[in-house]
């Protein structure tokens, strides 16, 4: 085994690998500082610690990072139990949206495995798992049971889905401080963007049904407006109102953007005309931790567990 | 919209589907000695060469300007892409189905909603109107025009996302963010038009359910992205971002 080949063939695909390893003069000083000790039989664990060291960072994570990513990995709990409680409701029947709504499981599967690993042993409740124990789909009763009907579920479906992405969206601007980390959290960001879309698709009937920005029972891919508050407002209208401050996290309804009123601002292409909605619907906007655990708390169970959620 | 223009025939062969190989680059690189051997066995890919310094390209230039003119850029392509839908003939014939029509007309006002506003955002530091190339695309035809949106509204995530670490002012990363997620949304009902149940496909998103990138979207680089928004503009439109490697 080649270390310095193998070192030399990750930097074609990971430029800074040397950073990572601080520097080059620091990964020979590693070794030679072993060199005595390097035996066949240590190579692979000291390997492991050299990448563990350059890769890892679950003790060089700052609080802000590790806040927000245990706020989204609860979230992604919330969701993940979720679409899985679903499937395996036999008596709610998805049909053909069962394989969407599987592959939406999935992905927040994939979610939660992401960001275990990068929060380590700094993940929510240990890095252990949370089960569907933990959580109360009805919020307190304030809203019909979920699994009972299919309305009901891409209702309270179109409630996370659309948490979540506001969620991400907000918490962003926390994670600067490392760039793979942000990317990261972006990447899944506009993988919830995309599940909210196919969700309001099927919720408004399908592909041949025409969205509503009255009707919030037919909503479009694209939040329009406040939603009206959404499926049921005395509980999901906090999902699309302003967070706080306002100022930074407005309301979906926000036309303002960066100062500049994006309708008025816009030319309407072939004689179309640019409506309030369209002008709301081109912008997502963000939620602030605070707001986003507020409504995450409506939908935890009385379970120890359950109470230290989105605390 | 008189900066569409006409395609000629030589343009048409040239151009090619916007749908490149993805090249793999860092940012799985923060989960540990898991990461690291990903890395080994990537170690392996080619990494093509992009083109750098061009005279012929307008560079978006560097800073947050250069990533608001980025995005200005692909806003720029989509609104053009979708405004030319709206006179085509797939998008004019009594047999398209209203609500597939009601999207359409929905996604090209959001898309000159987003031009609109990074002209107005960035002045006179905004890079000049671009010229597009729409001679691939058949405005006449369901398929062609669902398949390039879908490249489109794909491109436009990936570019997105992969440009969100070079972000200097926290308010541009969130405005960013507000964008990318519409494109997204657009992206998904775009793919669910052609073929339901794909609003996520393993072309757009890592399919592993394990990894560090588990589930996530494949973010471009600019050059990347550029590489493939080019075949989409004129000569004397195309672009280079060299600030950003």
């Amino acid at each position: 085994m080649d270390l310095f080949k193998i070192i030399s063939d990750i930097e074609k695909v990971d430029p800074e690998v040397y950073e990572r390893f601080d520097t080059r003069r620091r990964v020979f000083k590693h070794m030679s500082g072993l060199g005595k000790k390097v035996t066949a039989a240590t190579l692979p664990g000291l390997l492991s610690a050299m990448f563990q060291k350059a890769y890892g960072q679950t003790s060089g994570l700052n609080a802000d990072i590790v806040a927000t990513l245990n706020l989204a990995l609860q979230l992604e709990y919330l969701e993940r139990n979720f679409y899985q409680t679903a499937l395996a409701t036999t008596s709610l029947n998805l049909g053909s949206d069962a394989a969407a709504i599987a592959i939406i499981r999935d992905d927040e599967i994939g979610h939660i495995a992401a960001l275990k690993q990068v929060l380590g042993t700094q993940a929510f409740n240990g890095g252990n798992d949370v089960p569907a124990a933990a959580f109360d789909y009805t919020a307190g009763g304030k809203l019909p049971n979920p699994f009972a009907s299919t309305a009901n579920f891409y209702a309270t479906a179109q409630s996370f889905v659309d948490t979540g992405m506001r969620a991400y969206k907000g918490g962003a601007p926390k994670l600067m401080s490392n760039k793979d980390i942000l990317q990261a959290a972006l990447n899944i960001h506009s993988v919830e963007a995309r599940h909210s879309s196919h969700v309001r698709m099927v919720r408004r009937g399908g592909l041949t049904a025409a969205g509503s920005t009255t009707d919030q029972s037919k909503p479009k891919s694209w939040i329009s407006g406040n939603e009206n508050g959404g499926p049921v407002p005395a509980v999901t209208a906090p999902v699309y109102n302003a967070g706080n401050p306002a100022t930074d996290f407005p309301a979906e309804s926000n036309i303002m953007q960066a100062g500049v009123n994006v309708q008025t601002n816009t030319t309407p292409p072939m004689n179309q005309t640019i409506t309030t909605a369209a002008a709301t619907e081109a912008f997502d906007e963000p939620l602030d931790a605070d707001t986003v655990k507020a409504i995450g708390r409506m939908f935890r169970s009385n379970t120890t567990l359950g109470q230290s959620l989105f605390a | 919209m008189s900066k569409i223009t006409q395609p000629t025939r030589e343009e048409a062969e040239v151009a090619k589907p916007l749908f490149v190989p993805i090249k793999r680059r860092s940012f799985f690189m923060y989960a540990g000695a898991t990461a690291g051997a990903t890395a080994l066995l990537l170690a392996g890919c080619d990494d093509d060469d992009n083109n750098s310094n061009d005279p012929n390209l307008i560079d978006v230039g560097s800073g947050d300007t250069g990533i608001l003119n980025y995005a200005y850029a692909l806003e720029q392509l989509e609104a053009a892409f979708y405004t030319q839908v709206l006179t085509g003939g797939y998008y004019t014939s009594a047999n398209t189905n209203a609500a597939e029509k009601q999207i359409f007309l929905d996604i090209a006002l959001h898309e000159k909603i987003h031009a609109d506003f990074f002209k107005t955002a960035l002045g006179n530091n905004a890079i000049q109107g671009l010229t597009p190339d729409f001679s691939a695309i058949n405005f006449g035809d369901r398929a062609s025009v669902l398949n390039y949106a879908k490249a489109f509204e794909d491109l436009g995530v990936a570019a997105y996302n992969g440009a969100g670490r070079y972000i200097e002012d926290p308010k541009n990363l969130v405005l960013a963010g507000k964008i990318v997620s519409v494109e997204a949304r657009h992206a998904a009902l775009i793919r669910d038009l052609i073929s339901l149940n794909t609003f996520v496909g393993d072309d757009v998103v890592d399919f592993s359910l394990t990894s560090a990138t588990a589930r996530q979207e494949k973010s471009k680089t600019p050059a990347q992205v550029l590489e493939s928004a080019n075949l989409y503009l004129a000569p004397g439109s195309k672009l280079s971002a060299n600030s950003f490697k």
